[in-house]
């Protein structure tokens, strides 16, 4: 398994906590993604092999939740919260607008690799309503007047994080 | 003023100064209710709550004592506690507030409740797209740990239990109790049927569980501190303790408000504690508790008797802000998530907009809701989209009458109801649609 040491060892680690094994399957795939971008066949096979599943059942958990994936996307994952709350204050705009400042078609990968858009279902953050999150971190009020400046920051960052 | 806040779960949330750090929470008192709650005995502890009249706060209100007491003592199994952290409901966002800037709390009020159930290992089962909150409930965890709040022994007793967070990955129906079980036992969350699957009895590992949410674990600490018959002089009979309302929609102050159940008017919230409608608007809807709680439409006379058997008469603006009187109207307090709309929303697009999040939230377990939940978003779209046919009122509200009552979880009601109430409180305006030329303007939602 091409993993680093110190998520095998987060791994080994977690496995024990649980009182059965097959609670460690969605830990595991989130550090299986976050460091390799998506869950290939192989680390579902890995996976099922270490927590004594069936691969098709550890296949099932990626199948279903929507964070799970199993194919790359780009460098930088912008999710745009489509839910009323965030809709009544113009989310569909504003992600329509992302979609032409980052060049990027909506639930696809913009040609230069760097950018993947989707509209996402509520984030729970609606008082703060248009909300996006990028990548990790939660961007709060991002109304669609916000949205050139708001590409501009994200692009910037890629790029110094390119470089 | 009525209308000022009581903040006891917010108290210290958003005040300069304050952190998520455990030496600022014990500074401000913390950890001290659970190191006397551990001296006294786990029945007492659990009667308070009961004594309480606590309600849930995570969506069903259901008694918090009531829940605990199913628990299933002579199995001899282990007992397991899960937070429920897994804030999805459109409209909430109260949960967020606590984990992030105010997680000590949380597990002062969890380790109590561990404590007064037995429970031998913990959960905190948090929403997935939230990172940091996750990092900083580990954290708090690791920090609690070390000064024997959670562990071996814990603040010098021979109890000990341990807490894990647990991460989702971003799935709605994780919120619904069964089917968080059944994730965290490493399936995909398809909810469990009930009998014989009541948590409390074949939970987590098929061994006696509770399940509370982040609000209610919180409101456990104060009742251990002010004894329950004290916890329940706050608020009303049946609704006791405080709140937390989360705005947000077509009003100047969107935010999280607490209050005593009941202080408050659904009016009094808009208009006094959120700053009123934008200029020159008018209130048209409110949604009370959640996106699947049903619409409540502004000039509608509300008219019964409450359960203890008081009359009332109330247009949307009188409705106290509790469980049973919104319940009363017809709707539901559910979360505690207020969405406002006002008179410059297409109710087609609101629902249609509804829709589509229970279309893409469903399991896909019970074929009413697979079906039903895609077919309705498909509908509500087309006729968005100024395509509506003079039989679409009348076929949605067919659809959604199929699915209520006919699956295993509630999801079935929290997707059948939008539809069931947007469309007959707003019939007009979906007939309409049939009637206007094929609109040119993109959809506002």
């Amino acid at each position: 398994m091409n993993l680093s040491n110190k998520s095998l060892e987060k791994i080994e680690k977690l496995i024990p906590r649980f009182p059965l094994k097959q609670s460690a399957a969605l830990p595991i795939l989130h550090i299986v993604q976050e460091e390799k971008g998506y869950i290939s066949k192989e680390d579902i096979q890995w996976i099922a092999e270490k927590l004594d599943m069936q691969p098709i059942n550890v296949y099932g958990l990626v199948t279903f939740y929507p964070m799970l994936r199993e194919e790359p996307i780009g460098k930088r994952h912008i999710k745009v919260c489509r839910t009323l709350s965030c809709a009544l204050q113009g989310s569909y705009a504003l992600c329509k607008k992302l979609q032409e400042e980052l060049n990027c078609p909506l639930n696809e990968t913009s040609e230069d690799g760097n950018y993947t858009i989707e509209f996402v279902e509520c984030l729970a953050s609606c008082g703060t309503a248009p909300v996006v999150q990028v990548d990790q971190v939660l961007h709060e009020n991002i109304s669609v007047e916000k949205a050139s400046e708001f590409a501009q920051q994200i692009r910037k960052e890629t790029e110094i994080n390119i470089k | 003023m009525a209308t000022e806040e009581r903040r006891m779960i917010l108290e210290h949330i958003d005040q300069p100064g304050y952190d998520n750090s455990i030496d600022c929470y014990i500074k401000h008192g913390g950890y001290e209710v659970l190191k006397k709650a551990i001296l006294r005995k786990p029945e007492e502890l659990c009667q308070e709550v009961v004594n309480s009249q606590l309600r849930g706060r995570g969506g069903a209100g259901f008694s918090a004592g009531m829940k605990w007491g199913f628990l299933d003592r002579k199995s001899g199994k282990p007992v397991y506690l899960i937070c429920n952290a897994d804030e999805s409901e459109p409209g909430t966002f109260k949960d967020r507030q606590i984990i992030y800037k105010d997680p000590h709390q949380l597990i002062e009020g969890m380790m109590i409740t561990a404590y007064a159930t037995q429970t031998k290992l913990a959960f905190i089962y948090i929403r997935g797209e939230m990172y940091d909150g996750a990092r900083i409930l580990e954290h708090a965890v690791e920090e609690a740990r070390a000064k024997g709040f959670i562990g071996e022994n814990i603040c010098g007793s021979s109890y000990s239990c341990d807490i894990i967070i647990y991460r989702g990955a971003g799935a709605y129906i994780c919120g619904e109790e069964t089917g968080l079980i059944e994730s965290l036992e490493g399936k995909r969350p398809y909810p469990r049927i009930k009998p014989p699957y009541f948590p409390a009895i074949l939970g987590l590992y098929q061994s006696p569980t509770v399940v509370n949410n982040v609000e209610t674990l919180c409101h456990v600490k104060f009742i251990a501190e002010m004894g329950g018959a004290e916890f329940a002089k706050i608020g009303t009979p049946n609704n006791t303790g405080t709140r937390v309302w989360c705005v947000s929609g077509d009003v100047q102050k969107p935010g999280y408000y607490e209050f005593p159940c009941g202080a408050i008017t659904l009016g009094q919230l808009i208009y006094e504690v959120c700053g009123g409608l934008n200029p020159g608007r008018t209130l048209k809807a409110v949604i009370p508790g959640g996106s699947s709680a049903k619409v409540l439409r502004a000039g509608e006379r509300y008219q019964g008797k409450l359960k203890d058997g008081t009359e009332f008469d109330w247009t949307l603006d009188d409705i106290p802000l509790d469980f049973d009187s919104v319940s009363a109207c017809g709707s539901m307090s559910g979360s505690g998530a207020v969405i406002v709309m006002d008179d410059s929303r297409d109710m087609v697009q609101v629902l249609g907009n509804i829709n589509s999040f229970y279309a893409h939230e469903s399991c896909g377990q019970c074929t009413p809701c697979r079906e039903g939940s895609l077919w309705m978003k498909k509908i509500t779209a087309r006729m968005a989209d100024g395509d509506a046919r003079e039989q679409d009122a009348d076929l949605l509200l067919s659809i959604a009458k199929q699915i209520e009552g006919r699956t295993i979880c509630a999801f079935g009601e929290a997707c059948a109801w939008p539809t069931m109430s947007f469309v007959s409180k707003f019939k007009e305006e979906f007939s309409e649609k049939a009637a206007q030329q094929k609109s040119t303007q993109h959809p506002l939602v």
